[in-house]
């Protein structure tokens, strides 16, 4: 604004000559939805990210307890492959966290105007006139997919009928494609874009935790030998610490991959899996399984990498329609679950309460965990004037 | 954006009349594909072959950039390998074909949509969710300014 000023006083200088550099507004700015970006639209995250500090804490803390208490120790007495290996396995964990957390799962962006009053045109045709004092019927498309019908819902936040395995996330108020559930401990949904990410990341997270937990024991073994078992705790006090961490940690991560295994297999998330959609004798069977786990798992983990549909980093201009925001969405139907433990699925219909359980059990205890200090690599690298759909993390 | 001078002229000139959102189709599991029926609001304006070509183009291309074989099990277990830190450097094959995908909904706007008044949006700018075509009102002949 300064340099503004400084020109008027001129008046000879040209108005046009602006010295201020113009500050170019990017779409994720005026995204609706309850995200948080950053750098400057490459991060998406949700909004309460406490959970996701507490993983990254507990990751880095119990490593860095392992490199300076137990790999000093037994790279001289055993091998050093042993230490390289646990900091590749680090590596790796870091990066699927990061990029589960930090990417893209899936948001389908909400309907503009002009194709939300065509939907509606459509459905009001497809309805007729409903007499007064009636309730309208709810908003359904049957859609045959693979020989099965399934239905698809109308979303009055998103003003679109959800594509199948499609699910409304009311913690990130977006509707998410092939929504498996959100998860506070990273931090973001897990959809379509990261399932595999969030997969991997709980993989990894249990070798590196039966790992540091087998070689902590073995370290105190070793030592144990040289001198007491006393003196070995108080020469490494880090030990016990991890030990603790990783044997807690250990039940329900690797219960929580099991679980997902279970899913892949199936190719089921773990939405479809709460409410109960393919089981049960009067329900359809699952239309998207290929009916063989080995190609259910390679759809799942090695598919096609898909692109975001949400253009964060594109510019706005004036032509770029907005949505329009709505103060007061009317949002889906019956009240989300907000369990103390963790919200598994705040979701539309209330899931089964057994299965939530069992679900949010070994999903409380996970820890994503990331290095506050490593600089967050930019995720999506999108070139162009265009709005070209970035890559997927 | 995904328009050349004369289809800038012809938005500028003229007003829109109406859009038409071709919606996905389902069949055949979650894979992108679009419904090939023909709208009845383009009946006045386009052969109906001419429109279920070019639907049925952009629906091959989609099955391409999400077919699962050979190509995308290597891409994904390379990345894989190298904790998908290679997606930062690397275009994946979806992305590719995706430009292929704006070319072609370029040209064919180009050279069919333009000159009849329409205007093919492409669908990964509404969440490839539909086809939007944009009918515009039939007063200006499109010639440039």
């Amino acid at each position: 604004m300064y340099n503004i000023w400084h020109i008027r006083s001129v008046p000879d200088i040209n108005m046009s000559a602006v010295m201020v550099p113009k500050k170019v507004t990017r779409k994720w700015e005026k995204l609706p939805g309850k995200n948080t970006f950053c750098c400057d639209g490459r991060v998406m995250m949700a909004r309460q990210k406490g959970v996701f500090y507490l993983t990254l804490f507990l990751i880095i803390g119990t490593c860095s307890l392992f490199f300076a208490f137990e790999c000093p120790y037994l790279g001289v007495h055993l091998s050093p492959a042993i230490p390289v290996f646990a900091v590749v396995l680090f590596l790796f964990v870091m990066a699927v966290l990061l990029r589960t957390s930090f990417s893209d799962p899936g948001v389908l962006p909400r309907a503009l105007p002009d194709e939300a009053a065509f939907i509606e045109m459509e459905i009001e045709a497809a309805i007729g006139s409903v007499p007064a004092g009636q309730r309208p019927p709810p908003r359904i498309r049957n859609v045959q997919i693979n020989n099965q019908i399934v239905k698809l819902k109308y979303c009055y936040t998103c003003k679109i009928f959800r594509p199948p395995r499609a699910s409304h996330c009311s913690i990130c108020d977006n509707c998410v494609d092939r929504f498996d559930h959100h998860c506070p401990w990273v931090g973001n949904c897990v959809g379509k874009r990261n399932y595999r990410y969030f997969y991997l990341f709980t993989l990894s997270l249990s070798l590196l935790t039966v790992y540091i937990f087998t070689f902590d024991i073995v370290h105190v073994v070793l030592r144990s030998l040289e001198s007491d078992f006393v003196t070995t705790i108080k020469e490494t006090p880090g030990t016990v610490l991890e030990v603790l961490i990783c044997f807690f940690t250990l039940w329900s991560v690797v219960g929580l991959t099991g679980f997902h295994t279970y899913l892949i297999t199936l190719n089921q998330t773990t939405n479809e899996d709460i409410k109960g959609s393919w089981t049960g004798k009067n329900r359809v069977q699952n239309p998207y399984s290929h009916r063989n786990v080995i190609k259910n798992c390679c759809e799942v983990l090695c598919g096609p990498a898909y692109p975001s549909v949400l253009d964060r980093r594109g510019v706005m201009t004036e032509e770029t329609p907005a949505v329009p925001q709505e103060p007061e969405a009317k949002s889906a139907p019956p009240p989300q679950t907000t369990r103390t433990t963790a919200p598994l699925i705040p979701n539309e219909h209330t899931p089964d309460d057994t299965k939530t359980k069992l679900a949010a059990a070994p999903e409380e205890e996970e820890k994503p965990h990331l290095p506050q200090d490593t600089p967050l690599p930019p995720l999506d690298t999108s070139a162009g004037p265009r709005p070209d759909p970035q890559s997927p993390q | 954006m995904a328009e050349t001078h004369s289809l800038q002229d012809i938005r500028q000139q003229a007003s829109v009349a109406a859009k038409v959102f071709i919606q996905r189709d389902y069949t055949n599991g979650t894979m992108c594909q679009f419904q090939t029926k023909f709208p009845s609001e383009l009946e006045s304006r386009i052969d109906k072959q001419q429109f279920e070509e070019t639907l049925r183009m952009l629906n091959n291309l989609y099955a391409e950039a999400e077919k699962l074989g050979g190509q995308s099990y290597v891409e994904g277990c390379l990345a894989c390998l190298t904790a998908y830190t290679i997606f930062l450097c690397m275009e994946t094959h979806y992305e590719k074909v995706l430009k292929k995908i704006a070319k072609y909904i370029q040209e064919q706007n180009d050279k069919i949509y333009a000159p009849r008044g329409l205007l093919l949006t492409d669908p990964i700018e509404r969440g490839l969710r539909v086809v939007e075509i944009t009918i515009f009102e039939d007063r200006s002949t499109g010639s440039g300014r």
